[in-house]
Formats: C-alpha cells, structure tokens, sequence
C-alpha cells in the first residue's frame, strides 16, 4: 500500500546541549524537546527568532534565556519577516555562516503569521522557518487555531460543539509556494528530524520544518506519553513524516504503519467526547489524506 | 553638488548619503516615490543595501526591527493608514531602543479615501516613543533624514521624518547634496553595543515582570529627555559641517511681538510671507515654527512665548473630542508660566485632508488672533462651509 521508503538511514544525534536546563517548559512539553534536537543540530552559530507563543516564555524571563543562542523575541505576526530582516542585516556585516531560524507556533504560523509567512516564502528568504504545532493557542489557554483537527475540544470549542473545520494543510500550502523545502517532523523520530534539520541547514532559501509538538496541558494526556502520541500520530497517518522538495517533488520519510486512529485519539482527553461514530468519521478523513499524499508522492516520482 | 529634487526624493537621497543598510518597505500614497528611488538607488549600486519588499507596512517596520536588532541601519518610509497599520511595531520599536528611522507623508485618514495630506496620522503615534521632525522644505527633509539616523544610534531611540503630502513630497526645489565623504565624517558607519551576535547570545524582549518594565519605560524617557540636548548638539555640528541649522523651534520675527502664529510643516512657509506682510505694516506680530514634536521642547518654546500676549496655533489635524493637537502640547508646555507671562492660547483648525492654507487664510488666522475679541480661546474652525 505505501511506497517503500528508500535509503533510511539512521542519524547520529550530537551529544552537545546548547539548550539549557532551568527553561520554564511544562513536564512532557514537545516544543521544549524540539528546540533541544533542534539546536544540538544547528549548533551554536544559529539566531532564533520567536514570536509570541509558548516559547517566548519557555525561553525564561528577562534577564535569563535558556536557549544559550541569540533569541530575538519578536510580535506575534512577524517570526518571518523579523528573521528576514536579521538576516539581511547579518548579511550586510558580512556574517554568513550562521543559521537564521524563525520559530513559531501554529498560532502564529498558521493564523496571525501566515501573510508574512506566505510572502516571505514568496521572496524565497533564506531562512529556516519551523513551525513547532501543538494545534491550538496553547499559551494563552488552549483556543483553536486553525491547526486544531476537527473534532478536537478546546476552550473556544466546548466538547458540546467541538471544533468542525479540518485542520489547515501547511506543508501543502507552502509547496504551492515552489520554495526549496518543504517538511513534517516530531520528536518520536529524532533520527528523521536530525537528517531534515541537516539538510535544511545545507540549503539556502526558504526552508520550512513542521514539527508536530504534543501538549500534555492542552491535549489532556499524560506528561508521559507525549513520545508515544508523537509516534502513534505518525503510525496512524494523521501526521505523516514526508519532505517536499521545490514544492513539487514528494518524498515519504517513513511507511505507514496504518494504526488505527483510535490508538491516538484515546490517548487524549481533548477527543474524549467523541463516539465511535465521529472517530469512524476521523478515520475516513485520515485514510482520504493520506491516500491523496501517496498520489502526490507517486507523481514525484 | 546641487540638484532638483521632490521632497521624497530627497528623503531617498538622504538615505543614500545615511548609507543605510536595510530598507523594507511597502508603497502607499504618496510615499511610493521615496521608496522607488531608493529602488533606483539600490539597483544602480550607489547604496549599498538590502531592500526588502515586504507585503505590509507592518511587515515593512518588522522588518527593520530585525534588522536594526541584528546591527544594521534601517529605514522605512510610509504614509497614514500604512503607519497605523505599523502601529503595533512603531511602539515595539521604540521599547526594544532600536534606532530605526521612517519617513512619514503626512496623509490624511480614510474614510473617505484621501491622498491629501493632514498631520492625524502622525500625531496619533505620539506615545509610542519614537522622535518626531516636522519638516518645512526639501533640504530640511535631506538633511533631518543625516540628524535623525545620529541622534538616534546616539539615544538608542527610533526617528520618524515627517513631510507633508504633495506640497513637499511631489514638489521639486534645488538642493543641496552633500559630499558622501562629508556625510560619513558626521555619520560614521553604525556600531551597535546591543545587537544579535552568536557569541555573545542574548535574548531581546523576553518576558518583562511587574519588578522590571516600568524601568524600562523610566529609561525610555530618560532617553527622550537625552535626545533635547543630542538634537541641538547633532544641528550644531551639522552647521558646522555644512553651513545649514534648523533648531528644534525656529523664532521667525518674534522681536517684540505681541501677537505670534505656531506653525508645523509647509504651512510655516506660507505663514511667513503673511507675516512679513503684516510687519511692513507696523504689527507686531510673528511666528514660531515647531520643528519637533517629540520630544517636545518645552523649556524652548515656554522661553519662545513667554511674555507674548496672543498666540494663534493652526493644527492641520485633529483630536477628536478635544481641539488642534498642538494647541494642546503648546498650552500644557505654558501652563506653568506665571500668570502675567502666560500667553492667552488660540486653537484653529485648518487644512484637514489637503485642503489648501493660503496666505488669505493665514490672514484670518492672524486677524483672528491679533482681534481676539470673537475668537474662541479653544477652538475656531477656518474656511468650514456651510
């Protein structure tokens, strides 16, 4: 059913923390273990720019900041467009080898930030632009986002009425915009996030990571289990790991494992409302998603 | 080298002679030609500079925060609903102390649409900390653009440039160029000492508690009250380096005067034609233009009106449901003279929306004011129809 996943290989992921403990993270956050991969990656010589969401207080209160890189904290709307600009700047001082990374959440990613976004995309900038999605407006107390899935409750979603709309398609989104790379990521496959991370890293132009974040506080589920939701949303396709390349060329990053969606959705108590019949009607959507990835892969091809 | 230029050329140029580095912008009415000139300026390789062409003015204004905060001198330029659209990031520019400076063509605001020009929405970013210079010819544009740039990398405060629409931005005079080696011996390339360095990692305007922001607003004061003294020293050295000074007010025949005009902008020019024309005559009358509006150079203009018995402020905006904006800023900075040397202060509204202040206007104002007996202390609207 899924086309075989060629050339896996298994990434070494650095020793070295650039992160430091002390940051104000919740207990089982996925932002916080993301930035973590994130940076042993990209090293030292990497500038963040970080709009409001969870980790403007993550990073810590001034005079403190956990990041141990260059944090420019910056309005809500404007990761994209503020990494633009710094790295125009550095470029002027005739700094070049470092990284310039926006890091937003799906707020301001997909809702607040996405003109900026889309034109900076436009432009081909040459930053990387990860988006770390926890699928809700998780800092200011949990209100849907146009990331939140349907069927999900949130406070702006009472379970009574949970939230209708399918969750927005980033990744496809900014293929259409032809930028060189396109990619989904979580932190259950740090081996997969470490091989796109050095990719990006290698590349110039607009790069943009989506990483799936699990959210013990907002997704109502243990703290212990972020790992295990982060892999079982891979293995039920809800959020498969793919790369698009050039916005055109469609790559599985690793086969479908076709779990059920009930595995996921039990796991957290934002989808506890739902009946057996509205997670029948979930994995309907799912299988259709994911049977349309695997055309726009074969296309690729 | 002399030159006929519009007034948005001029900004342009003295954005080349500031030698910025990183300009982002959006086009509006009637700042588009600011930012195509310095397009031409760019591409022909005379400034050496990033110009991102962003979609937003508030995307444009972002960028030049990122920029500014990674260590390079950034420029904006904008106009009316682009600068409220900014409003969000003219004061989180002001807060992070970065010295981005923005040309403003004073436009009116819609509704109804308008390309006219009014000071509304200018005036209406007064409490976002940013310095603001209301200026009155095109040299004075060019040469405010090489102040703003050093007074502001001097007092780590952002600069708007302010020039009214048409009267200045599409109206060419010959100016004076400046040699670019003397433009970089007043103003030597930016060295930020608070900027984006990997080795030395910093967070920006990470989470401010309740124990530390209202220091930080104390600081941002304290930096507006520096920038009075920078903005004289900084005119002084220019006059030095290049023979021209504008001050932050300028006393244009107030010897003696028992009745002065307050004026900002192109109207000022008018108003002193008027004013030689009621002196030839024997009247004791004369004008103060206001350069600056922030910081407001209260000591100088309570020195300028103190003692004077009519003062007649023409606002080419307004606050509604209060009068003319500078009336205001003009009778808090008088309130406390001594009574016998508080002048009695005249508001009037003139010219909103672009509507022409002609020198018969100026004459009723003047009238009005010289004769106050029917004039309202607060407020008079000129030239309204019926």
């Amino acid at each position: 059913m899924s086309p075989e996943v060629k050339g896996q290989i298994t990434y070494e992921i650095p020793d070295r923390e650039i992160m430091s403990s002390g940051h104000l993270a919740c207990p089982g956050c996925g932002a916080a273990l993301a930035m973590r991969t994130c940076l042993k990656i990209m090293g030292p010589r990497t500038v963040l720019c970080v709009p409001a969401c969870c980790w403007a207080v993550i990073d810590g209160p001034f005079p403190y900041s956990s990041a141990g890189v260059p944090v420019v904290h910056c309005a809500f709307e404007t990761a994209a467009i503020t990494a633009t600009g710094v790295r125009h700047a550095l470029d002027m001082r005739g700094v070049k080898d470092v990284t310039v990374i926006a890091w937003a959440g799906d707020g301001g990613t997909f809702d607040i930030g996405f003109g900026a976004l889309s034109a900076t995309a436009e432009r081909n900038e040459n930053i990387l632009y990860i988006c770390y999605d926890n699928e809700a407006y998780m800092n200011t107390g949990i209100q849907r986002s146009s990331a939140t899935p349907v069927g999900a409750w949130t406070t702006t979603t009472p379970s009574q009425h949970p939230k209708e709309e399918p969750k927005k398609n980033l990744v496809e989104i900014m293929a259409a915009h032809r930028i060189p790379y396109a990619a989904t990521a979580t932190v259950a496959f740090p081996d997969d996030l470490t091989r796109k991370l050095e990719k990006a890293k290698a590349m110039t132009g607009f790069r943009l990571l989506h990483i799936f974040s699990p959210c013990p506080p907002g997704h109502k589920s243990v703290e212990s289990d972020s790992i295990k939701i982060s892999r079982l949303a891979v293995d039920t396709n809800v959020f498969p790991l793919y790369e698009v390349e050039n916005g055109t060329h469609y790559t599985l990053s690793r086969q479908s494992k076709d779990v059920p969606i009930k595995e996921y959705v039990r796991l957290q108590g934002r989808f506890k409302h739902l009946n057996d019949q509205a997670i029948a009607a979930m994995q309907e959507r799912v299988n259709r998603e994911w049977k349309r990835l695997l055309k726009r892969i074969e296309c690729s091809e | 080298m002399q030159k006929v230029l519009t007034g948005n050329q001029a900004v342009a140029w003295g954005v080349m002679c500031a030698r910025a580095q990183v300009v982002s912008a959006y086009p509006i009415t009637p700042q588009t030609t600011i930012i195509e000139e310095i397009a031409e300026l760019v591409s022909s390789g005379r400034l050496n500079a990033r110009f991102i062409k962003v979609e937003s003015e508030h995307s444009a204004m972002a960028g030049c925060i990122g920029a500014s905060q990674a260590g390079a001198r950034a420029f904006t330029a904008t106009s009316a609903q682009g600068l409220a659209l900014m409003h969000e990031l003219i004061h989180w520019a002001a807060l992070a102390r970065l010295p981005v400076v923005m040309a403003d063509v004073n436009r009116a605001m819609a509704p109804g649409w308008t390309i006219w020009t009014d000071q509304n929405d200018t005036l209406s970013q007064r409490d976002t900390g940013w310095l603001q210079f209301y200026c009155e010819t095109n040299q004075e544009v060019l040469d405010t653009i090489l102040h703003s740039f050093k007074i502001a990398e001097i007092i780590k405060l952002p600069v708007m440039v302010v020039l009214d629409a048409f009267f200045l931005s599409h109206t060419a005079e010959a100016i004076d160029i400046p040699a670019m080696a003397d433009c970089d011996a007043f103003l030597p390339p930016y060295q930020g000492d608070l900027i984006v360095d990997v080795d030395n990692p910093r967070a920006f305007g990470g989470m401010a508690g309740t124990d530390v922001y209202q220091e930080f607003r104390y600081l941002q004061q304290e930096g507006m009250d520096q920038a009075l003294q920078v903005a004289v020293d900084v005119d002084r050295e220019f006059r030095q380096r290049f023979g021209r000074s504008y001050g932050l007010i300028e006393k244009y025949r107030c010897e003696d005067a028992e009745t002065v005009l307050v004026t900002s902008g192109t109207i000022t020019s008018t108003a002193r034609d008027t004013i030689d024309e009621w002196r030839d005559r024997g009247e004791a009358v004369g004008l103060l233009k206001m350069r600056t509006f922030r910081p407001f150079p209260i000591e100088m203009v309570r020195e300028a009106l103190r003692g004077v018995p009519k003062v007649g402020v023409i606002d080419r905006n307004i606050c509604p449901g209060f009068g003319g904006i500078w009336a205001q800023e003009i009778k808090a900075a008088l309130y406390d003279l001594d009574e016998k040397d508080r002048p009695a202060v005249y508001g009037f509204i003139a010219g909103l929306g672009g509507r022409d202040v002609t020198p018969i206007t100026i004459n009723e104002i003047l009238s009005k004011t010289h004769h106050p007996e029917k004039t309202d202390r607060h407020l008079n609207w000129i030239e309204l129809k019926a």
